[in-house]
């Protein structure tokens, strides 16, 4: 299968801080990405960088084997939905529709009417008086009647309420069973991406933690419990993703390809949730050990 | 369009993860008699705009059910349900049902709470599975 996205080294500075450092990454086509992170950790950075509105400090960046934004026949392969999912506020609903089709080279008309129709939106409303989950689905509209191979969403949920945030991932779902496409899409909610996504990056304070396939992450993690034990005494083959200690008891989070077979340990699968978190904690870890180090 | 004769749902606090949910679920109503051999399962389609989940979910369950023979795709048509799970062993539920309610007032009498008899249950019937795949 060919990489919807390809990043070697990849780095982008803003001033003297660095937003995203070192990220290596392969995404394979035909999945829902979800790009789950703290706020700040480099999402957006990466998303911009992945549409060419960004220029990479350091490293290569490819998407879809071209240069992001290199030109008409990349931006058209390409979408991109802002966060907050952005409209012209002063503009019609047909007028944006009427926009997108003379702004793109492939623009599916028929589609954006029918989902427009579908969502009961009024062609003549304007887009400042739509509600936020109808602005949202507006925004998602032009960006599936675009048609590209890869639509690139940051945070598109974020401000919705509960039964919007539902609707728009159902459009969204519904058009990637439809239409064969890629998705990446950012939520610092894992909840929110938990359904829809297969496949998973995990930014934490500039730098991708973990990147991989859903089945396969939930597949290789593991939480071990037991008595005190050092993580020098683990098996070579279990890497250790966070880690927490009583006098008495070792609490494990670890990846490992093989199965656990030492019976000191009560062994549990995680949740996508509890994987994640284990990857934000090994990182306030690391912060500790570092101030401590100073000290 | 005809409506589906099964809807799915998901538990997210569950902790079985999607797909294997909506096998449960496909075999749950095998079993009940919901489905029955011939109906036509939701398209993928279907599935994933109702419960906006990942496609992939779905093609994983549909194709394990298609890998225990319980349902088949007919290309540009469909996935139709081929089998069905309300055989011998729903005789069984009865006497079955009888002799866990006669266990379960014995562990109520030695003292045993709610919760201790799902721990010991769940134990012993995790420790009786794994013995099996060993």
């Amino acid at each position: 299968m060919n990489a919807v996205l390809q990043a070697q080294g990849l780095g982008r500075k803003y001033g003297r801080r660095w937003a995203l450092r070192e990220c290596t990454i392969d995404l394979p086509a035909g999945h829902v990405v979800g790009l789950v992170g703290p706020n700040g950790a480099g999402k957006t950075t990466l998303l911009k960088l992945a549409s060419g509105q960004l220029e990479p400090t350091a490293g290569t960046i490819t998407v879809l084997g071209g240069r992001p934004a290199g030109g008409p026949p990349q931006l058209a392969r390409v979408g991109f939905v802002a966060q907050d999912t952005p409209v012209y506020a002063g503009l019609s609903v047909a007028d944006h529709l009427r926009l997108g089709e003379r702004l793109n080279l492939r623009w599916d008309a028929a589609m954006a009417r029918d989902r427009i129709a579908t969502l009961g939106l009024d062609p003549a409303q304007r887009a400042g008086r739509l509600s936020g989950g109808q602005r949202a689905q507006l925004a998602l509209t032009l960006g599936l009647a675009k048609r590209p191979e890869l639509l690139l969403l940051d945070e598109p949920v974020a401000s919705l309420d509960p039964l919007a945030r539902r609707e728009f991932l159902q459009g969204l779902m519904e058009a990637t069973a439809e239409h064969e496409f890629s998705v990446v899409l950012s939520s610092h909610l894992v909840s929110d991406l938990e359904r829809v996504c297969d496949f998973l990056i995990v930014l934490v304070d500039s730098r991708v933690r973990i990147a991989g396939e859903v089945d396969r992450l939930l597949a290789t993690h593991y939480r071990l419990t037991g008595a005190r034990r050092d993580p020098d005494r683990l098996p070579a083959d279990q890497h250790v993703v966070c880690a927490r200690h009583t006098a008495r008891q070792s609490t494990y989070v670890v990846r490992t390809d093989g199965p656990i077979h030492d019976p000191a340990w009560t062994v549990t699968r995680l949740g996508l949730e509890d994987l994640v978190l284990a990857y934000m904690d090994q990182d306030t870890v690391d912060r500790r050990a570092a101030l401590e180090v100073r000290r | 369009m005809e409506k589906p004769v099964i809807e799915f749902h998901l538990d997210a606090r569950s902790g079985v993860s999607p797909y294997l949910q909506l096998v449960q679920q496909v075999r749950h109503a095998l079993r009940l008699g919901v489905l029955r051999e011939g109906d036509q399962m939701p398209t993928v389609k279907e599935v994933v705009a109702h419960l906006a989940i990942n496609a992939n979910t779905v093609l994983k369950a549909y194709r394990e059910l298609e890998h225990e023979g319980l349902v088949a795709a007919r290309p540009g048509v469909g996935t139709f349900v081929t089998a069905t799970l309300t055989d011998a062993s729903l005789a069984a539920h009865g006497p079955l049902r009888q002799e866990l309610r006669r266990w379960l007032d014995k562990a109520r009498r030695a003292g045993l709470d709610d919760e201790s008899i799902e721990a010991l249950f769940m134990t012993t019937f995790r420790t009786t599975a794994q013995e099996d795949i060993a």
